[in-house]
């Protein structure tokens, strides 16, 4: 393995920086060209990020340091294979949700859409910041950005709602990040005396197992952004946000970033050797399976679209989570994987909710009786997403979970192997109905207005429901990706 | 004994200053306050002062022919210290400064409400927010 | 020029000052262009003698070639250079910015306003340079009358908080004079340097304890450290916005280097530390100010006096720096002197700008205030941020020196209470940010829809200082490291 000092992975975050300047600059005036900023800069972006992937392939890492903020601790980024792939999933749908965006927000004629985004633009160049980040000091600058620059994304709408959101929003994140990661941070600082990333971890040996373990579990309260339980309930009140926000940050950028977070600090700050010592990893393991179980129940109840999504959401990041925290190469492998997975299916079903939303103004599940007829596109991407979720062959979810049962039988942790069980099949039976109800029931009333698909929004989602497919069919290229991460251990 | 009389300027200094300092801390007239505050600032210049003097010995001037050209040492045990004294005449005139500053303040807190007593004019201030 | 910079750094305002006045009395509106003037040297004169100290060492001025002890000595190190030019940029900043409030606020009385404001800057820039204790107390004086007389020019209960304040104040600075004579028993000198070699062997005089407890308390009060703070909300909330601007970034700071100064400089680190246990004291002390502060502050309705709570919050936090005794906590201090006089200056500035355009500062008056005034309120999000300590801002960076300098003392409680106060910090500027940003419009339930909201930004004198700072918190955090390298690591006293 061979560090090479690049500057790409600083443009990379740039990037978007600048764009979300020139957004604001432009403003309202000249509505195509801020429009123009956002695709030009969601383009460059992905160009650098996949530039870098050759030589992540290669084995190499790629590093740079920006500025040293005290001795030994500065803010510096290294691109590794678990980052880079993280940053092309995000970076690329960056592109798609930004055309979804556009459609989405003339559509339904929004205010107030220069902020939208300038701080879509400036979430995205801080997702690429943690995903690049070299120690935890650098992540956790990032971390907080996301928190800032995603809070007026989800006050957008400026009702008492969306205020009420918004303020939980904030309350969770940025409370849970000063109050447990912060000081969880500070401890591992004290301890190590380094805040560097190392693929051995760099706790082991560095503290008594008592104060090990309370670290662990403030890193684990400090990053609500996994949206674990009982941490969970800002990501349902963030569904206020408009629907593009609700897809990209809050089922790709933001939650994946707080489960990447906790991915780096298990394996990068704590260790599998010592995960494994102190027993941490299999507890993690059960809690995070509490998560998806109970998740997918209250999931099962929500009659609300999105808000049902967002239960789904919670209940597949636990997934990733389960899987590194199993702590074996397979079930590593199927977490890891799943963060494209998911992320390229649950886009999906947020782009169809919001699709759905501005042709025929319904959020709830109950309204969607025969609209599958009047949305055949959208209602189609629905249920191959579906599938994907589900873990139904050949759908990418089912490469993940079939990944995570290995690794759950490796581990010898069969109840695991029950819960990811249980789980798929009630992920079938909240997300099977909807499409049911779709196509083969009957629209309620007869006096129903025109609906039409709109274009701009129609076409993005199929686009991502085909890649989840494709990732399902042709794994081989986010595998070796994966393989990667796990082969530097 | 020995230990209050010896030192009574001492005594007499924290007499002073907590006088001072009560009026200022606990009387409702804000010239009463001004008072007490100079009072409590005159025992810190007493304080300074009885520190610069000595028994027996003279003021800090000296004389022509006190010492001859061979012997031009000054013997210091024969005159007060007069650095204390210097100190204070210009915290006499920091203290004069801040009395005139604290007056006009006075002033215009009695043009605004009309008394100078502090809870009448907490009691006006609360009936002018209930209007 | 730069040999005599030290002195001529005092002179330059305090004979503009009544330089002022007579131009004032010919040509007022000559004295805004003065008062630019002077302090703009003032500016490049404390840069040059930063520049000095870094390539020569410390500078010894002796006044009138007097040798020290006798004379007066300014003594120029590290951390004097450090202040002198925090003191002199925000003067400068605040003087241009001070501009549109006199014109609105009290046009009858700009040249007199000038004339204190200088005579103020004299006397900041006064205790930071000097080198006697009892020059300090003069200009301690000089800058608390200064500062008393202007606070009586604001609104409402002004003169009643000035007088309170300038009641608090004389005891403070008396105190102040009796640690002087105190000391003077027992050496028999005034210079700092001078008591610093003498005192050493006579730690165990009851004098000299009794000095050092009149010293810290007398500074305590100077600089609002709770429970001591009573006089500065009144004060700051009814000042004019230039004075609160200016009071609330520098004054404090000022005085907490006057502590740093008696307790490491005329007393050794190894006499605060362990002979008295000063330092622990004043910890705790912090800690109360730090959470007080959030609390109350969270619990006002005026966001001028929020903000003046969320300063007394800032004093502890930089005390609690000086207090843990170690490198690490020492530097997050100073860091925390620059950064927060820079977020203080814009908060309080921009808080000024919104009175300047409403007439009002209570959070309610700043609803939806994003449309009228976009970059004012964006420059106040940013440095409510900053104060909330969230990266990539700077307080962040100066909270992340204290805390681990906090940790590296053992101190695990001081720890978790920063954290705990950045909580209490972050609600209390949340709810003024929402109210910008979010607050459903009043007309909102009439079916109105959007009410159209004029922009009216900020005058551009009165915007370009606030943006100036908010564009200093956004970059000088990201430079802690090198300001630590170059200036900060040099103030460190001995056996920290």
């Amino acid at each position: 393995m061979e560090a090479i000092s690049s500057i790409k992975p600083l443009l990379a975050v740039i990037v978007s920086l600048i764009a979300a300047f020139l957004i604001l600059i432009t403003g309202e005036r000249a509505r195509n060209l801020r429009e123009f900023w956002t695709i030009l800069a969601s383009v460059v972006k992905f160009a650098i990020v996949a530039s870098m992937v050759s030589p992540i392939l290669e084995g190499n890492v790629l590093e740079y340091t920006v500025i040293s903020i005290l001795p030994g601790l500065s803010l510096q980024f290294r691109v590794d294979a678990l980052g880079i792939l993280f940053a092309l999933t995000a970076s690329f749908l960056w592109i798609i949700t930004s055309f979804y965006s556009i459609g989405y927000m003339r559509s339904l004629n929004e205010h107030a859409q220069t902020r939208y985004f300038a701080c879509f633009a400036i979430a995205l160049s801080a997702t690429m910041g943690v995903a690049f980040s070299a120690n935890l000091f650098t992540t956790f600058i990032f971390y907080e950005i996301i928190t800032l620059s995603t809070y007026p994304l989800v006050a957008h709408k400026e009702t008492s709602e969306a205020i009420k959101g918004a303020r939980r929003y904030l309350a969770y994140l940025l409370g849970t990040s000063i109050a447990f990661l912060l000081l969880a941070i500070f401890l591992t600082y004290n301890a190590a005396g380094t805040l560097d990333f190392s693929n051995q971890g760099i706790l082991a040996g560095k503290g008594s197992n008592a104060l090990l373990t309370v670290i662990f579990i403030l890193f684990m309260a400090g990053i609500a952004k996994a949206a674990m339980m009982p941490l969970h309930s800002w990501l349902p009140a963030a569904m206020v946000a408009p629907t593009p926000v609700s897809a990209l940050l809050h089922a790709v950028a933001v939650v994946k970033v707080g489960v990447f977070t906790v991915i780096r600090v298990a394996l990068y700050i704590f260790g599998i050797d010592l995960l494994s010592r102190l027993g941490l990893g299999t507890a993690l393991a059960y809690f995070a399976s509490f998560t998806i179980i109970a998740a997918s129940i209250i999931a099962l109840r929500q009659d609300n679209l999105k808000l049902r999504l967002a239960y789904s959401t919670i209940s597949q990041l636990s997934y990733i989570i389960l899987g590194v925290a199993l702590l074996t190469p397979s079930s590593m492998v199927g977490g890891i994987i799943h963060i494209t997975n998911h992320a390229f299916s649950k886009i999906t079903l947020f782009f169809c909710a919001g699709s759905i939303y501005c042709a025929a103004h319904k959020t709830n599940i109950s309204q969607l009786s025969g609209i599958g007829k009047k949305m055949p596109w959208t209602m189609t991407a629905f249920f191959i997403a579906s599938l994907s979720m589900i873990g139904v062959p050949p759908a990418g979810g089912f490469i993940s979970k079939w990944y995570l049962a290995l690794g759950s039988i490796e581990a010898k942790e069969i109840p695991i192997l029950a819960v990811i069980i249980v789980s798929s099949i009630l992920n079938a039976a909240y997300f099977l109905p909807i499409t049911y109800k779709a196509f083969f029931e009957k629209q309620d009333d007869a006096h129903h207005e025109e609906i039409k698909e709109i274009p701009m929004v129609a076409i993005p989602l199929m686009i991502t429901a085909i890649i989840s497919m494709l990732i399902g069919i042709y794994p081989d290229y986010f595998l070796t990706l994966t393989k990667e991460v796990i082969r530097l251990r | 004994m020995e230990f209050i009389i010896g030192k009574f300027n001492y005594w007499v200094y924290i007499i002073l200053m907590m006088i001072g300092f009560y009026a200022m801390i606990a009387k409702s007239n804000l010239v009463k306050k001004l008072v007490g505050m100079n009072i409590f600032q005159t025992a810190i210049i007493l304080f300074f002062i009885s520190i610069g003097s000595k028994k027996g010995v003279t003021i800090p001037i000296i004389q022509e022919g006190a010492g001859d050209a061979v012997n031009q040492a000054v013997n210091s045990a024969r005159y007060m210290n007069p650095l204390p004294h210097v100190l204070m005449l210009t915290a006499i005139v920091v203290m004069v400064s801040t009395f005139g500053v604290a007056l006009a303040l006075i002033i215009m807190i009695f043009r605004k409400y009309k008394t100078l007593e502090e809870d009448e004019i907490l009691e006006s201030l609360r009936s002018g927010e209930e209007n | 020029m730069t040999a005599q910079a030290p002195i001529l750094i005092i002179i330059i305002p305090l004979i503009a000052s009544f330089l002022n006045v007579i131009i004032g009395l010919w040509r007022k509106r000559l004295c805004y262009p003065l008062v630019i003037i002077t302090l703009g040297l003032s500016v490049i004169l404390s840069i040059s003698i930063l520049n000095t100290v870094i390539i020569q060492g410390v500078i010894h001025y002796r006044l009138g070639g007097w040798e020290p002890p006798w004379g007066i000595e300014y003594v120029i190190d590290h951390l004097n250079a450090f202040i002198l030019i925090i003191v002199s940029f925000i003067s400068f900043t605040i003087a241009i910015y001070s501009k549109r409030n006199v014109e609105q606020e009290f046009p009858e009385k700009t040249v007199y306003f000038y004339t204190i404001y200088l005579l103020l800057v004299t006397g900041l820039l006064g205790i930071t340079i000097t080198g006697d204790v009892f020059n300090l107390y003069v200009f301690l004086e000089i800058t608390s009358l200064a500062v008393y007389a202007l606070i009586a020019i604001g609104r409402d209960k002004a003169p009643l908080a000035s007088f309170n304040y300038l009641i608090m104040g004389t005891i403070g600075a008396c105190f102040y004079l009796l640690g002087v004579g105190y000391l003077y028993i027992a050496t028999g000198s005034l210079n700092m340097a001078d008591l610093g070699r003498l005192l050493p062997d006579l730690y165990h005089s009851k004098a000299v304890l009794v000095a050092f407890a009149f010293f810290v308390v007398g500074v305590a009060i100077k600089m609002a450290l709770f429970p001591l703070h009573v006089w500065l909300p009144d004060a700051y909330t009814y000042a004019p916005s230039t004075v609160s601007a200016f009071a609330a970034s520098t004054m404090t700071k000022v005085g907490v280097y006057v502590m740093i100064r008696i307790m490491f400089t005329v007393f050794e680190p190894r006499f605060s530390i362990v002979m008295l246990p000063s330092t622990e004291i004043l910890g705790w002390v912090a800690s109360g100010a730090m959470i007080f502060g959030g609390i109350l502050a969270i619990a006002q309705t005026d966001v001028k006096r929020m903000l003046s709570y969320i300063l007394i919050a800032e004093v502890g936090y930089i005390v609690i720096g000086v207090s843990v005794a170690n490198r690490m906590g020492f530097t997050g201090a100073l860091l925390h002197i620059l950064f927060d006089a820079f977020t203080m200056a814009c908060l309080f500035m921009a808080a000024g700008a919104v009175m300047h355009k409403t007439g009002e500062t209570s959070i309610h008056g700043f609803r939806r205030l994003h449309r009228r005034m976009p970059l004012t309120m964006a420059a106040f999000s940013i440095a409510a941020l900053s104060a909330i300590g969230v990266p990539p801002f700077a307080g962040f960076f100066s909270k992340w020196y204290l805390v681990l300098g906090a940790i590296d003392a053992g101190k695990w409680i001081f720890a978790v209470l920063l954290l705990l106060s950045s909580l209490l910090i972050a609600i209390a500027f949340f709810r003024v940010i929402e109210n910008i940003y979010f607050a459903p419009s009043d007309h909102a339930h009439n079916g109105v829809g959007q009410e159209e909201i004029v922009r009216d930004e900020t005058p551009l004198s009165m915007l370009v200082p606030i943006l100036t700072m908010a564009a200093g918190i956004l970059i000088l955090g990201f430079f802690s490291g090198k300001i630590v390298s170059a200036v900060i690591q040099f103030t460190v006293p001995g056996g920290f």
